[in-house]
């Protein structure tokens, strides 16, 4: 199995501001309702973006300035709450191709990094300073370097985080863990021998 | 140096350390529900792979049911295509599936604990961050994503790194009217909505050794609304003791070994954790979320806060949204506000214990009038002890609406859903905005005791005046 291995990622930004952005809010639970994740595109952030009458409340994905953005500047604890990997799917199938905040939750950054959707850290002071000149130039092009660990613009650069492992892994194109785990079956299957296993007395 | 029972849970179930540094970790017991696994099915069946541990893997159907009329086919089609996916995803591959006919159905988190699958010293983990729960047993228990429940279909590990361990102590006596649902919401608070990030939280001290296991379930399911991954309570005496006679508990010698087992996995004497965090029992109130976040709440007797008093920009922003979203003025008080809707169960709080607490306070009370009450029992099992209690009549005769078992109205992935901007008292486990179906309905998060004080004065009250508890 032969996975994109994510070096760097070039793209222009969407501020999407402020802290505790949770799962509900990138995908109400209605969206859940499916059995493949094919439908999720265009749906990311939907009640922040519409009203229940289907106006534009200006979020600013809606934003023309920021049409076309692949990259998302968020908060603090981004992604928070819910383990519901349909709120990585969504930003992913709606093209979107990294994600910067200032921290996320686990359970959505795990999620992320295994469809290969790197989430990167900056301090709040320079996602601030990003999204105002993003804000300004919105065309400019983000090249987010998981290298030399920096997201970069013509005219600056900012250092970025993100934990050695899931950068191992997206960097070497392992960032989907099946195969690696599918190498130790046999200690797998000494760890289940070794292991009680509840069953039902009736 | 003694160890935690994160790292002798976590000790005992590593398989070795994959090339990217993360540890191979075998899970112990896997359990499934409709909305997360019909994806990780399809994806094993892709990859040509099989289901590799069936026995270790247990099923349910809870997010999509509805609880008022559970005649198949479901009038929502895409509901009733999930519960059928399930169903063949089960058959197929050999997995028992506590389906609605089997009479042990309910929310995934209440069906492991009730039905004795749910043990100290296990790695359990399930498409669903409420899987925390389970921690309250002495157990590494967490949520996934979709692709880990693939992960866990095919090979019983998966990829993780470890967590640092906060042991949060809660010493003293809770006053009067205090639950374990007042002591989630209060730690959320104090340590804030993103305080758990890279952390385990280990709870002990007083208060928690004395809670039942049903408090305990109630305190580890919210670890995550504080951004703990999992939490979890050394196993003692008490969760022995209410395992023991359960469906899937051991028997004869073997249980005399499985205790001795279990025991050894609670955390030695001279652990040491990467912090600790001391609380004082007797100084939690009642507690009522004002918010779009769990941690924004206040004690019963607080008001809304003030955005120009946050101490920095972020919480600022937060507080602002939230009085906005909410509709609040800052500096209002939270008691005395009306509501619409309230909403007794959850995996939070839709347990047995809960249903008997609320019966005992409503009893031959009735319910304010243009009041809108669920009752919603988290599992069969419970609804029929509540059947058989005389507890289910008790709400019926105090106006409530006595539902089939499911999440129903916590996140609204079925009918029962908050109209409008509805103001809700509910037992559930997150505020956040349209969290109970309506993009604009409002959620104020509170223990069973206080929604059935809300129910019965029609705004939010101090149940201990309510019902007179001292």
């Amino acid at each position: 199995m032969s996975l994109t291995k994510f070096t760097s990622i070039t793209g222009s930004c969407v501020p999407v501001p402020g802290p505790d952005m949770d799962t509900d809010r990138i995908i109400p639970s209605r969206f859940l309702k499916c059995i493949t994740f094919d439908e999720l595109a265009n749906v990311m952030f939907w009640d922040e973006r519409f009203d229940e009458n289907g106006k534009s409340k200006s979020h600013p994905v809606d934003d023309p300035r920021f049409r076309g953005a692949s990259i998302i500047l968020g908060g603090a604890n981004f992604g928070c709450g819910s383990s519901r990997e349909h709120a990585p799917q969504t930003i992913r199938r709606s093209g979107i191709k990294a994600v910067i905040a200032e921290s996320f939750a686990e359970i959505f950054f795990g999620n992320s990094t295994g469809i290969g959707l790197p989430c990167v850290c900056a301090s709040a002071e320079d996602i601030a300073a990003l999204s105002r000149y993003v804000s300004e130039h919105p065309e400019t092009e983000i090249t987010i370097d998981l290298e030399a660990m920096t997201a970069s613009w013509p005219d600056g650069s900012i250092p970025i985080r993100m934990p050695a492992e899931a950068r191992e892994a997206l960097t070497r194109g392992r960032w989907d863990s099946i195969a690696e785990l599918l190498v130790n079956m046999d200690a797998v299957e000494k760890k289940n021998a070794e292991l009680p296993q509840v069953s039902a007395s009736c | 140096m003694g160890k935690t029972l994160f790292q002798k849970i976590w000790d005992a179930h590593s398989v070795g350390i994959l090339p990217d540094g993360r540890t191979q970790m075998f899970i112990a017991t896997h359990f499934l529900h409709e909305v997360t696994s019909p994806q990780a099915f399809g994806m094993v069946r892709d990859l040509g792979l099989a289901v590799r541990h069936p026995e270790r893997t247990f099923a349910t159907v809870d997010h999509i049911i509805p609880t008022d009329n559970q005649a198949e086919p479901f009038a929502d089609a895409t509901a009733d295509a999930m519960i059928r996916e399930l169903r063949r995803n089960c058959a197929e591959n050999g997995i028992r599936f506590f389906d609605l006919p089997t009479g042990l159905q309910g929310i995934v988190h209440m069906v492991g604990p009730e039905l004795g699958i749910t043990q100290p010293g296990m790695t359990i983990v399930c498409g669903d961050s409420h899987t925390a729960t389970h921690g309250a047993f002495g157990s590494i228990a967490m949520g996934i994503g979709t692709t880990q429940v693939r992960d866990v279909l095919a090979t019983q590990t998966l990829a993780l790194s470890p967590l640092k361990v906060r042991r949060i102590n809660v010493n003293g006596k809770l006053a009067p009217g205090v639950r374990a649902k007042d002591v989630a919401l209060h730690i959320i608070g104090l340590l804030g909505a993103k305080g758990g990030l890279g952390f385990a939280y280990e709870y002990g001290g007083d208060v928690i050794d004395a809670m039942s296991m049903d408090e305990r379930m109630t305190l580890c399911n919210m670890s995550i609304e504080g951004a703990a991954r999992c939490g979890y309570v050394n196993p003692d005496m008490t969760t022995v003791e209410y395992i023991k006679g359960r469906l899937f508990a051991p028997e004869g010698a073997d249980w005399d070994k499985a205790v001795e087992r279990w025991l050894g996995f609670a955390s030695d004497a001279d652990a040491e954790y990467d912090e600790v965090v001391e609380i004082d029992g007797a100084s939690i109130e009642p507690t009522v979320t004002w918010g779009i976040s769990p941690d924004q709440n206040t004690g019963i007797s607080g008001a809304t806060p003030d955005p120009a008093s946050a101490r920095d920009a972020d919480e600022r922003k937060m507080i602002g949204e939230a009085l906005e979203y909410m509709k609040f003025p800052p500096g209002m008080s939270l008691k005395g506000l009306p509501v619409q809707v309230c909403f007794v169960g959850s995996c939070t709080n839709g347990r047995i214990s809960d249903f008997r607490e609320v019966a005992a306070l409503i009893k031959g009370r009735h319910v304010a009038p243009g009041i809108r009450a669920l009752a919603v029992p988290g599992s069969q099992m419970t609804a029929r002890q509540c059947e058989e209690e005389g507890i289910a009549d008790i709400f019926r005769e105090a106006g409530f609406e006595w539902r089939l078992a499911g999440c129903s109205m916590c996140l609204a992935m079925n009918p029962d859903k908050l109209q409008g901007d509805q103001l809700c008292a509910s037992s559930s486990n997150r505020n956040f905005k349209g969290r109970q179906g309506s993009p604009t309905g409002r959620t104020l998060l509170m223990s069973p005791a206080m929604v059935a004080a809300a129910a019965l004065t029609g705004k939010v009250s101090d149940a201990r005046e309510v019902f007179s508890m001292n």
